[in-house]
């Protein structure tokens, strides 16, 4: 079974690339356009997870598992990022009462 | 043939949900769309034949990480009043910017590579395949990788504890 590739039919790696190229972009747009530091975050999930579904597709199209097992460490960053940013996300809120990420400019000269 | 219809019809979904996630006013409206994109994602993986990835994607992403944004959106109480609304220029200018990045990698990217091979029938994403190699091959990295979840999650606790209340 191993042996012999059978494809699936219609199913190519290039509407997967288009796919994931266009999930890619709709999380960077909302990333610059949203103010509301939790959507911010969730669009970089939206990001890492477009990144996931380019690499399955690459690991079904090249017959070997080793790109579903950088998936899990994908999952493995996202999950630590979250834990992370949504903790510094509740210490801003903390200070300002707000969310928006435009309040945090102590840094600003 | 219904095959390829079923990822059309799965990917303009999975296109439609990512989009409602940065168009809707409302953080938990984003959040829920969100879900419902990891959902349409783990079908994409179901019909690549990467089974366990797809649980694992529900499991961890929609159950675990996405329940833990609902938990602190909802504890954080906002109001309508505190949605911050961004100005038209800088949605404009982020739109034009976004849309580049698109056009630029699918133009750098395509001529490298000659995609449009079909992707094959295999079973390198059932468990039994997937775990041989996670723990032979890739035993290290996985190893580190709990290094990280610990740091992560002290790091997390540090950020997000009450400082000690002075009595003066």
């Amino acid at each position: 079974m191993a042996g012999q590739l059978a494809t699936i039919q219609g199913l190519t790696v290039d509407y997967y690339f288009i796919l994931s190229t266009v999930l890619f972009s709709i999380g960077a747009i909302g990333l610059l356009t949203r103010k509301n530091m939790i959507v911010m975050l969730m669009c970089i999930e939206l990001m890492l997870n477009s990144v996931n579904l380019l690499l399955v597709a690459f690991s079904s199209y090249f017959g070997t598992g080793d790109a579903q097992i950088f998936v899990f460490f994908i999952v493995v960053v996202a999950a630590a990022e979250a834990t992370v940013g949504l903790s510094i996300l509740i210490m801003a809120y903390r200070n300002n009462r707000n969310i928006e990420a435009d309040l945090l400019n102590n840094l600003k000269g | 043939m219904t095959l390829e219809l079923i990822a059309y019809i799965l990917g303009g979904l999975t296109i439609g949900s990512a989009l409602m996630v940065v168009l809707s006013n409302h953080p938990i409206r984003s959040v829920l769309y969100l879900v419902i994109t990891f959902f349409f994602i783990s079908g994409h993986f179901l019909l690549m034949n990467a089974q366990f990835l797809a649980i694992v994607n529900i499991i961890v992403y929609a159950g675990a990480i996405m329940v833990l944004f609902l938990f602190t959106l909802m504890l954080l109480n906002l109001n309508q009043s505190d949605e911050p609304n961004s100005k038209n220029y800088l949605s404009l200018s982020a739109i034009i910017g976004g849309g580049s990045l698109l056009l630029i990698l699918i133009a750098a990217l395509r001529d490298e590579f000659t995609f449009n091979e079909a992707i094959h029938e295999n079973y390198s994403g059932l468990v039994e395949n997937l775990g041989n190699t996670l723990f032979t091959k890739y035993l290290v990295p996985f190893e580190i990788s709990s290094i990280l979840f610990i740091s992560a999650m002290v790091g997390a606790v540090l950020l997000a504890k009450r400082e000690n209340q002075q009595i003066d």
